[in-house]
């Protein structure tokens, strides 16, 4: 009886481990079939109708339908459009919340904690709460249906520039003293003493920031009126409301495919830092 | 040391490292909340003549508005998509951390699969969802189906389901996006707590119920309000699915919003939703700023 017992108990872990596994592993497939089948349906050829009970693969495998979206819809200029934005956000939101988060790290100043409480204004209130006016604004500045006017309310950054204060906040004081004595400038401060660890928290701002901007739709949207400034997602829900598309999803999935595609490799390459960065993002 | 503090000379270099981030946050922040609560006093509709300049009527807006049923069905659907989404994604993204946080072959793929959503463009998801909610052969449909369901079935034209699926593609997109909230927050536990439970013979549901979940409180109150956040902000899907319809069932705040000033071309009235809008986030950021400050006290 003795001997037994945890033979049993031992069983049983066994198979709560084995069913814990198996629903986890249905849970998962049922979470992934979206973009698997849109993956799948994007290579189906387009005049086999999808119907009940039809809707994975098709007589035979074809890319045409990326060849056709490519076609139907300037999607080349809509991804200049995208990584042109993405990256002048990126490179413009680094310089200004290095500034800030430095200021803020490493000086004593009149009103410091309210010259911090409005720059955090900013994360208590979401852009797209402000859409109507911002636009009225963008259409002060006279930049209307530019890609500037998709990336200029977002280049100075309440999150980035907290983040940054906290990873400038862990560098010793030691650290910092010594470059002093060494007669370093407040830049060289800056590029020699605080960035170097702070490697980083720039690399998930960055990759959180990216992924981001890659995906907005409704700022641009209204701020865009023709393709030569509008970025793949109002590019994409463009195409999926031509005339000519229908509920032709093969077409439809092709189209979004190529959307998602560059991020969602990279996110795929580098899935930890991802992961990792959307966990900082979230700090806020 | 504090007399010479304040004695020393004023330093500009500070305020002008801060300067570019105070401008843009002063001109695309700040300076929009001021306009709307001025514009919001003023009757102007761009697509009607006579309305075209502004004129002065106080809070007729706001009135008009808080008695118009239309909008009061707006606010009633913000509340519902709120309520449809926000306890759901936390409950789905513990449970989904609580699967992956185990050492089993596999757990990189499990992760992966509730993670990805997040990453995609909502538009995209919801463009993909659309296939999903399709009558007849959509394989959401098919799904339920073969579950039993009888239902209708055209999701996103049916004003009784509209607003339900606009909700089901935010779970599928968020819910991963909170387990790794808490998927940090259980790999920072205590692991001695637990071998303790388990030696005084505490089962597996008493332990998740009365350890685990407690020692989460705290992640929990933190994901709640990106959760609630998110809700308010993310309209991208609807735009996509419903188009706020059919006769505004799947219409939130954000949407009427945009409809608003986009298709009314009301200028007055978009104004003071603006202001309703911030005062809502305002308030919720300054209550939740209040009850962990008093918690860490």
């Amino acid at each position: 009886m003795s001997v037994s017992m945890p033979k049993k108990a031992r069983l049983r872990k066994q198979l709560g481990s084995w069913l814990g596994s198996a629903f986890t592993t249905g849970l998962a497939l049922l979470w992934s079939v979206p973009v698997i089948w849109a993956l799948v349906a994007s290579f189906r050829p387009a005049n086999d109708a999808i119907s009940r009970g039809d809707v994975w693969f098709g007589s035979s495998f074809t890319v045409e339908n990326y060849v056709r979206a490519w076609s139907l819809a300037p999607f080349g200029q809509y991804y200049i459009n995208t990584i042109f934005v993405v990256v002048i956000i990126l490179a413009v939101q680094l310089i200004t919340i290095i500034l800030a988060g430095f200021a803020f790290a490493n000086y004593q100043f009149l009103g410091k904690k309210w010259v911090f409480f409005f720059v955090l204004l900013q994360m208590m209130i979401p852009t797209s709460a402000l859409l109507a006016p911002n636009f009225a604004t963008i259409r002060q500045l006279g930049i209307f249906d530019t890609r500037l006017a998709i990336a200029i309310p977002y280049f100075g950054s309440a999150f980035g520039t907290f983040l940054m204060r906290q990873a400038f906040l862990e560098v010793p004081r030691d650290l910092v003293d010594a470059g002093i004595m060494d007669g370093c400038s407040w830049w060289q401060l800056i590029v020699h003493v605080y960035l170097p660890p702070s490697v980083p928290t720039l690399i998930a701002f960055g990759l959180s920031s990216a992924t981001w901007h890659w995906n907005e739709f409704l700022w641009p949207l209204i701020i865009t009126n023709s393709d030569k400034s509008r970025p793949l997602t109002a590019g994409l829900v463009r195409f999926t409301q031509l005339g000519e598309i229908g509920a032709q999803w093969s077409l439809l999935t092709a189209a979004t495919l190529m959307v998602i595609a560059p991020l969602f490799i990279v996110f795929l390459v580098f899935q930890r830092r991802f992961i990792q960065s959307f966990l900082h993002s979230g700090l806020k | 040391m504090e007399n010479q503090a304040a004695r020393k000379p004023f330093k500009p270099l500070p305020y002008l490292l801060i300067l570019p981030t105070a401008i843009f946050v002063a001109v695309f922040t700040v300076w929009p909340v001021l306009l709307s609560v001025y514009q919001g006093f003023f009757r102007q509709r761009m697509n009607i003549a006579k309305f075209r300049e502004p004129s002065w009527i106080g809070l007729g807006n706001y009135i008009d508005l808080f008695q118009d049923p239309y909008f009061i069905k707006v606010i009633g659907n913000t509340l519902k998509y709120i309520i449809g989404t926000v306890p759901i994604s936390i409950i789905l993204g513990f449970l989904f951390a609580l699967l992956v946080n185990r050492k089993v072959r596999g757990v990189g793929f499990f992760r992966l699969a509730f993670f990805h959503p997040m990453v995609l463009p909502m538009v995209s998801a919801a463009t993909i969802w659309l296939f999903f909610f399709t009558p007849d052969y959509g394989l959401f449909n098919t799904a339920l189906r073969f579950l039993g369901y009888t239902g209708p079935e055209n999701w996103t034209g049916n004003p009784n389901l509209a607003l339900l699926s606009v909700i089901i593609v935010a779970i599928w997109k968020n819910s991963g996006y909170y387990m790794i909230f808490y998927l940090a927050g259980l790999q920072n536990l205590p692991g001695e707590v637990f071998e303790a439970a388990a030696l005084d013979g505490a089962n597996d549901w008493q332990i998740l119920w009365k350890i685990t979940f407690p020692l989460m409180r705290r992640t929990t109150l933190f994901i709640s309000t990106v959760a609630f956040i998110d809700a308010f902000r993310t309209i991208d899907h609807i735009f996509v699915l419903t188009t706020g319809g059919p006769s505004r069932a799947s219409t939130v705040l954000l949407f009427e919003l945009w409809s608003q000033r986009f298709e009314y071309q009301d200028i007055g009235v978009s104004a003071a939703i603006t202001v309703i809008f911030v005062v809502i986030l305002l308030a919720f950021t300054i209550t939740n700023f209040l009850v962990s400050e008093r918690k860490e006290a």
